[in-house]
């Protein structure tokens, strides 16, 4: 569970709602535009101590089959994953 | 129903009481006190199955009560005042939450000069935060008031704050025969709240959101509208009322002997009563006078006293009120609405019972008589060459 | 009281309840919420005033907390915290977390006031600050937790003035002179240390209070990597620590074995920079001074 994004932005008067108040989790946008460089994991490297999962900021380290992976809709590419990581799995690449 | 002997503050509590709210959170201030004190007797002697909240200020208060409403309970507050202007900020943060959270507020002066007697700057300053604001005149519709502002707050096409004013001390502090309803009669009036403006745990929502320049206005449209609904829901309410407890409430306004009057007063509150009685007196006398009292400040009854004056002579917006550098805000509010409505009825301002100063008989004869000769203008009762004491 | 074993990375939910906001990259408060929230679980009410977090999550229609959550006046989070509760529990509902998470100004200027009567009524919720030691929302001002020599906005270092004067407020045992149940200090630095408080407040009953660390990159003038790293450097060096106050008290979490370079600590941080080695030795004997008070009166 995590909050998750939706094709229908909310914008005209009918769709919007009557307080205050909407769905919980609700995104309309992504942080990928955010980032100069990416995080780029080395699974043969990761041992899998979930470091860089428990330290990031925006959660978007998450963990597959005891290896991580990045969301990288909403990575901003902060670089404390890659600082984190004891085993140097984690480079940051700039994106292009 | 029973009779009580109660003042405006302990009918207001009696008909909290019966309101059932979940949640009381208060901050005390004369003349309100006896409002809080009598609702927390309430709960100790498990009367009252409320959670009462002692805040350090009142702008706590405010904020409690929008939490508690965040999660769906009812809740109710009381202040006065200076206490109403320090929880200011969350006046329009309920208002733009649309949580319908209903307060009392005991109408006192504020400083400076310090002054804990009756006026209406206090909630008439607080006039665009958003709130409906009804006026009443005495302990009986202080009590129903309690009763009717939950209807109206948490209708579905409403769901907007309620603030209850009751002029200090010379109605919260003044005792009469009240009748009280059963609980049974309440609870048939008015049932337990849902909404939908909640945090639920089966349903996690964000509240209290921002909205940016492409949809701010169309939140704060609806909440307008809210308000505006109130005028419908107000007068399904006291039908409503009226079929359970056998008292029918007049809406917006109230008009006394106005509808064939060549002079009227228009004002609100507690004065009502006595310039009730002095048209009763004129009228005796072959003057063809009276009265229009407006209930509710918010939704502002444009059309209403529009009609209600349309065929007068003249008329007088008496008020316990100013807004410095212009007129009485009342005033202002009454000239807007016959603008509207086209009604060219000449209509002067009378500014009385500031601080706690008392409005005589002589004073409101005063005024009527005035209509006849040279309705005009900003008059401040009590300090001129016309002072009745 | 049950105590649980203490939730680890292996144990911590999976669920992510706060995401996709638009914190800076790097940001020390959102690490705090993040993980605050991942320890309190799903049945969580969270409620944060006017600042950071508030204004980088909730943007209706991008709205990143997958619980329940709402925003409150600056001033008040304990308040609305206290009418959540009491709210939820009027309607018998007694299984939630209610959790305030506010920055440095909303709790220990605007804040304070309704944090304590919070406290003194001993209403049952948890209060987090993330102390990221300035109005870093507004644009980095001075706040009554901004430690003695931050340049700031409102706070320039120039000729005469070398940034702020007064040293941090001591909000930790302010909080625990109301007799708290919980209260403790933490570190974005030290997260396991940080998630384990959150663990524990949330099995006490009453008022609990969670001072965290929570470094800000644009505020602080470092690289966004840096947060976590500098929020660890800060304890090490003795200029903030980790403790406990609990059952009438304080307990001391962490000795460092010797204080790591406060030089280093401070020159990395554009805010610093300015310093003058006679203040750097200033923050040195205050802070000295301090540890000679936690030796003597925490456990």
């Amino acid at each position: 569970m995590k909050p998750y994004l939706r094709d229908f932005v909310p914008q005209n008067l009918e769709d919007i709602p009557e307080a205050t108040a909407y769905e919980a989790g609700y995104l309309v946008t992504k942080n990928a535009g955010w980032r100069n460089v990416r995080p780029v994991i080395d699974n043969t490297k990761c041992v899998g101590c979930l470091q860089c999962y428990l330290y990031c900021p925006d959660g978007v380290i998450f963990q597959d089959d005891n290896k991580v992976d990045v969301d990288y809709n909403f990575c901003k590419g902060c670089g404390i994953c890659q600082k984190i990581c004891k085993v140097g799995a984690i480079r940051m690449e700039a994106e292009k | 129903m029973s009779k009580h002997f109660l003042s405006g503050n302990d009918a207001f509590a009696y008909g909290i009481r019966l309101a059932r709210p979940k949640v009381i959170s208060a901050y005390p201030i004369t003349p309100q006190t006896i409002v809080v004190e009598r609702l927390s007797e309430m709960v100790e002697d498990k009367s009252l199955d409320s959670q009462f909240i002692h805040v350090e200020s009142e702008h706590s208060a405010m904020s409690c009560a929008m939490g508690a409403s965040s999660v769906g309970a009812r809740t109710f507050t009381a202040t006065s005042s200076q206490g109403l202007l320090y929880m200011a900020e969350c006046l329009t943060y309920a208002s733009g939450g649309r949580f319908p959270i209903v307060m009392m507020n005991a109408n006192r002066s504020t400083a400076l000069p310090w002054n804990i007697y009756g006026d209406q700057r206090d909630s008439l300053s607080l006039l665009d935060s958003g709130w409906i604001q009804a006026y009443a005149e005495n302990a009986q519709e202080a009590l129903d008031l309690a009763l009717l502002s939950y209807y109206v707050a948490e209708h579905k096409e409403v769901q907007t704050p309620f603030m209850a004013n009751l002029d200090g001390f010379v109605l919260t502090h003044t005792y009469e025969v009240v009748d009280v309803p059963t609980q049974e009669q309440a609870d048939e009036f008015l049932p337990p709240y849902e909404t939908d403006n909640k945090m639920d745990l089966q349903n996690p929502r964000n509240l209290a959101f921002s909205a940016g320049p492409a949809t701010n206005t169309a939140f704060k449209y609806k909440e307008h509208n809210g308000l505006l609904n109130a005028k419908k829901i107000i007068s399904e309410a006291e039908t409503r009322f009226n079929e359970i407890f056998g008292r029918q409430y007049t809406g917006l306004i109230e008009k006394y002997k106005s509808d064939d009057a060549d002079y009227i007063i228009i004002t609100l509150g507690s004065i009502s009563g006595l310039v009730k009685q002095t048209v009763d007196e004129l009228r005796e006398q072959g003057e063809k006078v009276g009265l229009v009292r407006i209930r509710y400040m918010r939704p502002f009854p444009n059309e209403e006293i529009s009609q209600a004056v349309q065929n007068a002579k003249a008329a007088a917006v008496l008020e316990k009120d100013i807004s410095f550098g212009n007129e009485g805000t009342v005033y202002t509010n009454v000239n807007s609405a016959l603008k509207k409505f086209g009604v060219e009825v000449p209509v002067s301002n009378y500014i009385g019972g500031l601080g706690g100063r008392n409005i005589s008989e002589v004073e409101i004869k005063t005024i009527f008589s005035s209509l006849k000769t040279n309705p005009s203008g900003v008059n401040f009762l009590g300090i001129g060459v016309n002072d009745s004491e | 009281m049950t105590v649980s074993k203490p939730v680890t990375a292996k144990t911590i939910s999976k669920d992510e309840f706060f995401y996709g906001h638009k914190a800076c990259a790097g940001c020390g408060g959102s690490l705090a919420v993040r993980i605050a929230l991942k320890v309190l679980g799903k049945n969580t009410v969270a409620v944060l005033p006017a600042g950071c977090m508030s204004a980088v999550g909730f943007n209706f229609p991008q709205l990143c907390f997958s619980n329940n959550a709402i925003i409150s006046t600056f001033a008040g989070t304990a308040s609305m915290l206290t009418g959540v509760e009491a709210g939820l529990r009027a309607q018998g509902i007694t299984d939630f977390n209610a959790v305030g998470f506010a920055g440095d100004g909303g709790t220990a200027d605007i804040g304070l006031q309704a944090l304590s009567g919070a406290i003194d009524r001993n209403d049952d919720i948890i209060y987090i600050c993330y102390d990221n030691e300035a109005y870093m929302n507004t644009g980095i001002q001075k706040s009554s937790l901004t430690p003695f020599g931050a340049r700031t906005t409102t706070t320039p270092a120039g000729q005469n003035i070398h940034g702020n004067i007064r040293p941090k407020k001591n909000m930790f045992e302010i909080v625990a002179a109301h007799g708290i149940p919980y209260a403790a200090t933490a570190s974005i630095g030290y997260i396991n240390d940080f998630m384990q408080k959150v663990q524990k407040a949330s099995e006490i009953r009453g008022t609990k209070y969670i001072h965290v660390i929570a470094p800000c990159p644009t505020g602080w003038g470092i690289d966004t990597s840096e947060t976590v790293e500098i929020a660890k450097e800060v304890v090490d060096t003795g200029l903030w620590y980790l403790a406990e106050y609990e059952n009438g008290e304080f307990k001391l979490n962490h000795r460092p074995k010797e204080f790591a370079s406060v030089e280093h600590y401070l020159t990395r941080q554009s805010r610093f920079r300015h310093l003058t080695d006679e203040d750097i030795e200033i923050i040195k004997t205050s802070r000295d001074k301090k540890w000679e008070y936690i030796n003597k009166n925490f456990g």
